[in-house]
């Protein structure tokens, strides 16, 4: 970034505290894990010590939407659960994001029917979907990593 | 043909007319009742010593559209006894999908009864609570009947976009 070397070029500096910004909040991930099928499962594979999603800087989950920042839907999204996951979400404070983890909660997955949403997407907006039926946790890595590019380039409104 | 298990022509010869078929194939016993004599035919196999089907396993129902009668509801019983298996059938006409709860003889179908009430809409007659047990209480029509349109969603909040599938029959969200 150049400031160890002393440089801080007035006219970039709106850039950069972005940067440290973006920087921060992607090694800070406080995850809400929305888990209503198998996923979670896998959820939990990712979160301990094999796969450890700490190292990703994501290994706090809050179980109170309002301390999280990051929404991970595990499993399908049925149209009973839709006003309980919309209310989850609108609860969470901004700056916030949303991975739908697993095929159901993707696309709805191998379910087509009168119970199942076609995807959490349909119901609140979806930053990273990471396939998979369930996803391998190394897939999971790499969505939150994806995730992580996406949080670093995001633009600070207003 | 498989050769009838004892209970089964027991149970015949002491119902005669009001059970319509029995039949056995690879071990699953089964019979046809009438659908007023369903629960006394279950407190007669549960108490009696040479059946003693004490185990209720699963209700369930059937729809077989365009045939008539239309449904069929399946109850599964077990004797830890004897080891003995039983399925029931209780056939019902498209236009009265009633049939009496078998709750009095086996407390443990109260929720197979609601569920069998929630999916097929098929009602038992004296049942105590008979809610929806899966689905929302805003929810109309049975889902798992054949001739529910099963591109049909019942969504509860405004989606953000449409929920069609690629081959899929349009599906359009509910207007807020």
């Amino acid at each position: 970034m150049g400031i160890d070397k002393g440089e801080i070029p007035g006219v970039a500096l709106t850039t950069k505290l972005e940067s440290l910004l973006g920087w921060g909040r992607k090694y800070s991930l406080f995850l809400y894990p929305f888990v209503t099928a198998c996923c979670g499962m896998e959820y939990m594979s990712v979160a301990c010590a094999h796969y450890d999603i700490d190292r990703f800087g994501a290994g706090l989950p809050r179980f109170s939407p309002r301390q999280s920042d990051l929404l991970l839907i595990c499993g399908t999204v049925s149209h009973k659960i839709g006003p309980v996951l919309y209310r989850v979400w609108e609860q969470m404070a901004d700056p916030k994001w949303v991975v739908a983890f697993g095929a159901c909660a993707s696309c709805g997955g191998p379910y087509n029917n009168y119970a199942t949403m076609q995807g959490a997407d349909v119901c609140i907006p979806v930053d990273v979907y990471i396939p998979g039926c369930p996803p391998r946790p190394e897939m999971v890595l790499d969505g939150l990593i994806k995730l992580q590019a996406k949080i670093q380039n995001r633009q600070i409104p207003g | 043909m498989q050769e009838l298990p004892e209970y089964l022509s027991v149970l015949k010869s002491r119902f005669g007319d009001r059970i319509e078929e029995i039949h056995a194939q690879h071990d699953d016993a089964t019979a046809v009742v009438k659908r007023d004599a369903i629960v006394e035919v279950c407190a007669w196999l549960r108490d009696d010593e040479k059946t003693l089907f004490d185990l209720f396993l699963d209700l369930t129902a059937v729809d077989y559209i365009g045939r008539k009668p239309r449904f069929e509801v399946v109850i599964h019983l077990v004797s830890i006894p004897f080891r003995h298996r039983l399925r029931l059938k209780v056939r019902l006409d498209e236009d009265d999908p009633v049939m009496p709860t078998i709750i009095p003889v086996y407390p443990a179908s109260n929720w197979f009864e609601r569920e069998c009430w929630d999916l097929y809409g098929i009602k038992f007659d004296g049942h105590p609570d008979l809610r929806r047990m899966f689905l929302q209480e805003t929810f109309v029509g049975h889902p798992l009947r054949k001739d529910y349109p099963i591109a049909k969603r019942q969504p509860l909040i405004e989606l953000r976009k449409s929920e069609v599938r690629r081959n899929d029959e349009s599906v359009e969200p509910r207007p807020a």
